[in-house]
């Protein structure tokens, strides 16, 4: 064989990686400027204790405040917050199965690979809970003006779909599933990924080689984590 | 290299040669499908009197008994025309035939970087081929909301027949062609940044490479934007949300979705419909400037121009995409931004053909068929281009949106000049994809029909788009304004019906030279780039021995003093036999 060029000195599967990845980010960023535009179609609730409907979009620090076990206290973004502590961890561990690979310590890719494995699992879990939580809405529902067969009638709403949404506009409810579960999916076929490494790791696969699979993956898992932290902020904090 | 049966051969290849051709066979087979629907519509607007029951036995239900072609399967027609031409033959028929012949052997590479990702990217192209294809035979028809499937007839599966099954199946279709275009994409953007040989450095690059490459990422970038707008589009159409859909009354009553927004589905769409004009351009010029620059003898005038000028139509044609929705309700403030945009892309543009004219200036020109369709390129380029300037007026497209003029423009600047690059260049390469030479006279026989055809087909329909005539109407005669038009209508229809006949020359000529043609020699262009380096039929591997290096750039014909008037790339200076002075 001859030498190749490599100008940026990065394999032939790591630069399609990193090319899927550029790919996925305008996927990600459509299905945010999306929310954005239908979000500004809609008015900004502006007081503080103003009931939801389907004109204001919510605050949502408003919607999300339960946590399991203490669902009756009012703990704001904390459970999305520990979700997004447990994803940036489990990238940690990614980081640093990566480096183990580098120095071709098997073991050390296998352990870390595996607490990986358990952050993915658990944040996905996490939003099993968060998912349910929200579809299930408040115990009583609330009582809302809506917009239907052309005129408005008031109506109780509990909990929230597609098309019904007791936290404000059906849209808001609408983009929450779509787009957190567009990136769940994503979290999930990491999972998987991770799992097939983790299995070839053990099996000593790479050993023999290297372990540029576990550092492709890895991209892709940092790349999962990162469009969760714009995900977050588009839909928990502002 | 591995033995090889009929499978791993000639269907699930991971050879790049194959795969060009899969692509090549299959782009084929739908422009004659897209090219027979427009020949049905066009019998519909310029005989709207005449009885198309002879029509009965091939359409079935869509010819009523009094032989009238049935409105939405009309629609549904025009639709599936867009849709097919568009995506299926223009991008991946040109692109994917191009990126995969070519770039391998023109940066002296042994396959693409990824075979196997390579051959999984045209297996998805034919999945989504045959969805679309089954979409056409369905009962209600296949999707009719016009190749840019505006909600709301795309978002409402009531809306009219297409907006059913037909719909579903084209979106299903569309997801499919998405991941194939997304893995050949980084397949042809890694091999041509890791896998170019020993000297080749990327301003040693032909023209085509590097238009490959810039397609190449405009499609890795623009295509998931549909992928978003595909994923929301079916959610609505599915499971009651309204991203799309506002509040919408059908006959007089309300339905449950509001809050959404059409506009937003413009955006999304058009933000990969723009680029995507330049996936469908971008390639054609590429192949022009190597046809032009080997048939005129010359360097290609203005290399570096060239390349930055590609770059520069890259990089705009992701801040031009709202110049298609100057009337659709958006804030009049963008219509002048986008229009500044779009009148700034026209620059690179003319850079592209100044440089073409230039490089023809003083050649000593041979005029092979090849040749003649790059030239017709130009030809269109110029013509078409021009009324881009027109349409990119937001002032003036008030008058000319969704007129006859559009459909005029985007026929010669995308659809004439795209499918003459195609020509061009299966003329020019043909040798080396199949080891013989097509038939010459043939070649020119449908040059001159093509080229005539295309300019008398959509040169009138400028004066009736000015005229106001609007596009997708299902019938003149139904309104006196438009009866001074009725003749041009039926002048257009003819000239089309002649064209569409002219192309079975072309389809002659590929099957018969593949099996019958003469004999190619290593270089029949006497072409200074890599891929004439290889055996006149190339192997799996393309080079038997060691891939050879590069010592020059790809344009070094008529080198002053040199004995040839060309100069491979793969060889070296103290080669060159230069003659006394």
């Amino acid at each position: 064989m001859q030498k190749n060029i490599w100008p940026w000195k990065a394999s032939h599967g790591k630069l399609m990686m990193w090319f899927f990845l550029i790919s996925d980010i305008f996927t990600f960023a459509s299905l945010l400027i999306a929310y954005g535009f239908i979000r500004y179609l809609h008015l900004a609730t502006n007081v503080k204790d103003v009931q939801p409907s389907q004109i204001y979009w919510p605050i949502p620090e408003k919607v999300f405040h339960s946590v399991p076990f203490l669902q009756d206290m009012y703990l704001p973004l904390i459970f999305v917050g520990i979700m997004t502590f447990v994803l940036i961890l489990s990238s940690v561990t990614m980081v640093l199965a990566v480096d183990a690979g580098k120095r071709m310590d098997q073991k050390k890719v296998e352990k870390w690979l595996f607490w990986t494995i358990v952050g993915g699992i658990i944040f996905l879990c996490c939003q099993a809970w968060e998912w349910s939580h929200f579809i299930a809405g408040s115990k009583e529902g609330i009582w809302m003006h809506i917009f239907q067969q052309g005129t408005w009638i008031k109506k109780n709403i509990q909990g929230a779909n597609l098309t019904i949404n007791e936290y404000g506009p059906p849209a808001f409810a609408a983009f929450f599933f779509v787009i957190t579960g567009f990136h769940g999916l994503h979290v999930l076929s990491g999972v998987v990924l991770n799992i097939i490494i983790y299995y070839r790791t053990v099996v000593g696969y790479y050993q023999k080689e290297n372990y540029l699979m576990v550092e492709k993956v890895g991209l892709y898992w940092h790349f999962v984590d990162v469009v969760w932290l714009f995900v977050f902020t588009f839909f928990y904090l502002i | 290299m591995h033995q090889e049966n009929f499978i791993t051969k000639y269907i699930f290849s991971t050879d790049h040669k194959m795969i060009a051709k899969q692509y090549l066979i299959t782009g084929i087979i739908w422009a004659f499908i897209g090219g027979m629907l427009s020949i049905l519509f066009r019998l519909q607007l310029g005989f709207p009197k005449e009885s198309l029951l002879w029509l009965k036995p091939l359409l079935g239900n869509w010819i009523s008994s009094t032989g009238k072609l049935d409105p939405e399967f009309y629609l549904a027609l025009v639709t599936m025309h867009g849709t097919i031409m568009v995506f299926f033959v223009l991008t991946a028929g040109l692109s994917g035939t191009f990126s995969n012949l070519l770039i391998p052997l023109q940066i002296g590479a042994r396959d693409m970087a990824s075979g196997f990702l390579n051959m999984l990217s045209y297996w998805f192209f034919f999945l989504s081929s045959i969805v679309m294809f089954i979409s056409l035979f369905i009962g209600t028809g296949p999707a009719g909301g016009g190749w840019t499937v505006y909600p709301p007839l795309s978002a409402l599966p009531q809306a009219i027949a297409g907006s059913g099954m037909g719909m579903t199946l084209w979106l299903v279709s569309m997801t499919l062609f998405i991941i194939s275009s997304l893995l050949g994409s980084i397949n042809y953007i890694t091999t041509v940044i890791n896998l170019r040989t020993k000297g080749m450095s990327f301003f040693r690059l032909p023209l085509s490479i590097w238009s490959l490459f810039f397609t190449a990422i405009i499609g890795t970038i623009a295509f998931p934007v549909l992928l978003a707008a595909a994923l929301l589009l079916v959610c609505d159409r599915s499971l009651g949300t309204s991203f799309f859909l506002s509040d919408i009354y059908i006959a007089g009553e309300a339905l449950v979705h509001q809050g959404g927004s059409p506009v937003l589905f413009q955006h999304l769409f058009w933000f990969l419909g723009h680029p995507e004009v330049y996936i469908v351009l971008l390639p054609a010029l590429g192949i022009t400037s190597e046809v032009i620059t080997t048939n005129a003898r010359k360097p290609i005038f203005g290399y570096k121009p060239m390349v930055i000028s590609m770059f520069a139509i890259t990089v705009i044609s992701f801040g031009v995409w709202a110049h298609h929705m100057f009337v659709s309700g958006m804030n009049p403030f963008l219509g002048a931004v986008f229009t500044f945009m779009t009148l700034i892309i026209a620059v690179p543009s003319a850079v592209k053909v100044f440089n073409y004219l230039a490089t023809l200036w003083r050649g000593n020109i041979i005029f092979t068929p090849a040749m003649l369709f790059a030239l017709g390129l130009v030809s269109f380029f110029i013509s078409g281009g021009l009324t881009g300037i027109f349409l990119g007026n937001s002032s003036l497209d008030i008058q000319l949106h969704d007129t006859y003029f559009v459909v005029a423009h985007f026929h010669l600047v995308m659809g004439g000049l795209s499918f003459f690059g195609m020509m061009a260049g299966v003329y020019h390469w043909f040798p080396k994809m199949f080891g013989r030479m097509m038939h010459q006279k043939l070649g020119y026989w449908h040059f001159w029909l093509t080229f005539v055809g295309v300019y008398l087909v959509f040169f009138p329909l400028h004066y009736m788009g000015i005229g106001g005539v609007p596009r997708r109407y299902y019938a003149f005669t139904n309104f006196d304004t438009f009866s001074g038009f009725v003749d041009l209508n039926i002048f257009v229809s003819i000239a089309a019906i002649v064209t569409m006949g002219a192309q079975f020359i072309f389809v002659f000529n590929f099957f018969y030279s593949m099996f019958r043609g003469q004999t190619a020699v290593k270089n029949p262009w006497r072409s200074t780039t890599l891929e004439w380096t290889t055996p006149v039929k190339p192997m799996h591997g393309n080079w038997p021995g060691v891939i050879p290096t590069v010592y020059r750039w790809s344009y070094d014909y008529s080198v002053p003093h040199a004995d040839t008037d060309f100069i491979p790339q793969h060889i070296p200076d103290k080669k060159v036999k230069i003659s006394a002075q």
